[in-house]
């Protein structure tokens, strides 16, 4: 069966890796370049000046049409197997009635389909992670100057994340062919499934998947603290802490009971604390400099800004739980196929 | 092992569609068997419940003895060709019967050259270009090289021009003599088998209409021809299959153990092909009205 399944796919395989080595070259010839600009950028030796901002800004300038290019197309990679690898595993059979013959010879359908997905599944991981490594390596200059690990798009081009989108795909795949019986329709299945899968996962689960850490900061720490009005009354504005490397889950400032201060308060407690800045019109003239910073050191003693973040040192977690949670997913689709194809096909 | 298949109230069942039911056969072994039947009788189903494409809805099938299943062992003793006998386009000749000698343990190459060399295809061409026919026939060695004690055989020359048909029954028929293999082929035109199988089984609208021995059922078949009368005075023994009236005369297809006494009678014999149409005439009219019509009276 190893034989048939190898003879059936070595075409597909022999793309797959001829567009790696094309890739490879291609990222190994960019890559050194970039490495190069980042040598020669005096970043590695500017704490020292304390002129990181602006040398960091000119390097990132380099190269941005294929920093652009080179993310989507990797978080493609996972998506494309599904739908050229994994959806035609048993629909094009299924279509074109080759299963007849494959599963009347001596070997149990079961046994067909386990060497089948075995070989693809194995082949898809091997090639999407491979892929995520080669793009991280490139990627791993920019990302010393610029990285927030944790954003979406970010955290799932590294790491190890590829091996369960890869897994996944291949699965819904092979599941959406068995059900479908038609290759087109279930690489378009494989597809939107897949695209669906993969959001849900990455703004409504993985934001609850490691407990987080909090942070209660003064207000006289946090950047970007000022004052909106509104007709409702006046909001309290604060920007995040800088944690490094962390994902800032939510920050909001409230009083010493942790509540959320009203909008009414907020302004009688400025009329009561810091007259002149309430009255000062809201277009046009500011607010004078020493009166902010003395009105600033009025609400850090009645409020905090408390802050809700993974640190850096949750990423691997991250990443485990949600290559684990993927390829949950496909031994599921993989079993529920098992059955599919042993009970109720044809 | 006396049987070949063996169904016992085997019934499949396509959502509220019965595609076959109430199916109770016995087929000896050592048969060619033709299994007859319009389009859509339930040939197919058939087949496919034998070599466990499908599984029964209700009832059991057995075949050479044993629970139909999908253990290598079993798989093993039974060849089938799929209907349009489907073979993999990219893969060429010489990789199908590679195919077939990597997932039968029982594949005897010697076999497979021998219908090669015979058939003298190109081992290099591809599955994919090849005509119905040569398909047919390489369908037919993969089957038949892996040893099986059961041919089956879907439609298998049904959309073959008159030559190949020829040549790919001439073919079966070899083999069938040489090796120690019974045979099951569908088809939905009787003439194509009539010569080559010795036993019948007849399906119309998913039912079996008719089973047995081709040398049995047409010596209790019997064509009578004379003056007009009444069918319910026929003898106990005799059963009207089809019954045409003309103002003078009737014809009657009956089916009968006993010899013909008779002398009003004109008796000849039938053929396959009368019995057959005959049956599934019966068959098709039983469908259009549930109760019983044995004949069309004037």
């Amino acid at each position: 069966m190893i034989w048939l399944a190898w003879r059936q796919f070595r075409l597909q395989a022999a793309i797959a890796l001829f567009a790696l080595v094309l890739v490879a070259v291609f990222l190994a010839v960019t890559g050194a370049h970039l490495r190069d600009l980042y040598d020669a950028s005096g970043i590695t030796t500017c704490r020292a000046h304390g002129d990181c901002a602006a040398l960091e800004s000119l390097f990132l300038a380099h190269d941005k049409v294929l920093r652009n290019l080179l993310g989507p197309s990797l978080l493609a990679v996972p998506a494309l197997l599904g739908l050229f690898w994994g959806a035609p595993l048993l629909a094009r059979e299924l279509e074109s009635g080759t299963y007849r013959l494959a599963w009347t010879q001596s070997i149990p359908r079961t046994r067909w389909l386990a060497v089948k997905v075995t070989l693809v599944g194995v082949a898809s991981i091997a090639v999407a992670e491979l892929f995520s490594l080669m793009v991280s390596w490139w990627f791993s200059p920019v990302d010393k100057v610029s990285l927030n690990r944790f954003t979406p798009g970010i955290f799932d081009q590294r790491g190890i994340v590829a091996i369960g989108y890869a897994a996944f795909a291949v699965a819904l795949g092979v599941s959406a062919g068995a059900l479908i019986r038609k290759t087109l329709p279930a690489m378009a299945t494989t597809l939107i499934g897949f695209v669906a899968v993969r959001l849900f996962i990455t703004y409504l689960v993985r934001p609850h998947l490691v407990s987080p850490n909090h942070l209660s900061a003064p207000l006289g720490s946090v950047p970007d603290v000022g004052f909106a009005a509104a007709p409702a009354g006046t909001t309290l504005m604060a920007g995040s802490p800088n944690v490094p490397n962390a994902w800032i889950q939510s920050n909001q400032i409230v009083n010493a009971a942790g509540r959320a201060p009203s909008g009414q308060y907020v302004h009688r407690f400025l009329q009561l604390h810091c007259p002149s800045i309430v009255e000062t019109p809201s277009a046009g003239s500011r607010p004078a400099p020493a009166a902010f910073k003395e009105c600033i050191a009025q609400l850090s003693t009645s409020f905090h800004e408390a802050v809700t973040y993974q640190p850096a040192s949750n990423y691997w977690p991250f990443q485990a739980y949600e290559t684990l949670i993927f390829l949950g997913l496909a031994l599921v689709l993989i079993g529920f196929s098992f059955w599919w194809v042993r009970h109720r096909i044809t | 092992m006396s049987s070949v298949l063996e169904a016992d109230g085997l019934g499949r069942r396509y959502g509220r569609r019965w595609a076959l039911r109430d199916c109770t056969l016995d087929i000896p072994a050592g048969r060619v068997v033709a299994l007859v039947g319009p389009n859509g009788a339930g040939k197919t189903t058939l087949l496919h419940l034998a070599v466990g494409l499908l599984e029964p809805t209700t009832g059991t099938i057995g075949v050479l003895g044993e629970k139909v299943s999908d253990t290598p062992a079993q798989l093993g003793r039974v060849g089938f060709v799929a209907q349009e006998t489907p073979v993999y386009p990219a893969l060429s000749v010489a990789d199908h019967l590679r195919l077939g000698a990597h997932l039968n343990p029982g594949w005897d190459d010697r076999v497979a050259q021998e219908r090669m060399q015979q058939l003298q295809l190109d081992p290099s061409q591809r599955a994919g270009s090849l005509s119905g026919g040569q398909r047919a026939q390489l369908a037919l060695a993969l089957a038949v090289a892996k040893r099986p004690k059961l041919l089956l055989l879907d439609e298998p020359v049904a959309s073959l021009d008159p030559l190949a048909r020829r040549e790919f029954l001439q073919g079966l028929m070899e083999i069938a003599s040489e090796q120690e293999v019974s045979v099951i082929l569908s088809s939905h035109l009787v003439a194509d088998l009539e010569r080559v199988c010795d036993y019948l089984v007849l399906l119309t609208a998913s039912r079996i209409q008719l089973a047995g021995e081709v040398e049995e059922l047409l010596a209790t078949h019997r064509r009578l021809i004379g003056p007009r009368r009444d069918i319910d005075s026929l003898p106990a023994g005799q059963q009207v299959i089809e019954a045409s009236h003309t103002d003078r005369q009737s014809t009657l297809l009956v089916h009968t153990e006993e010899p013909i006494h008779d002398p009003a009678w004109a008796v000849e014999e039938v053929s396959v092909e009368d019995l057959v149409l005959a049956y599934m005439r019966q068959g098709t009219a039983a469908q259009r009205d549930p109760s019983p019509v044995w004949g069309v009276k004037r």
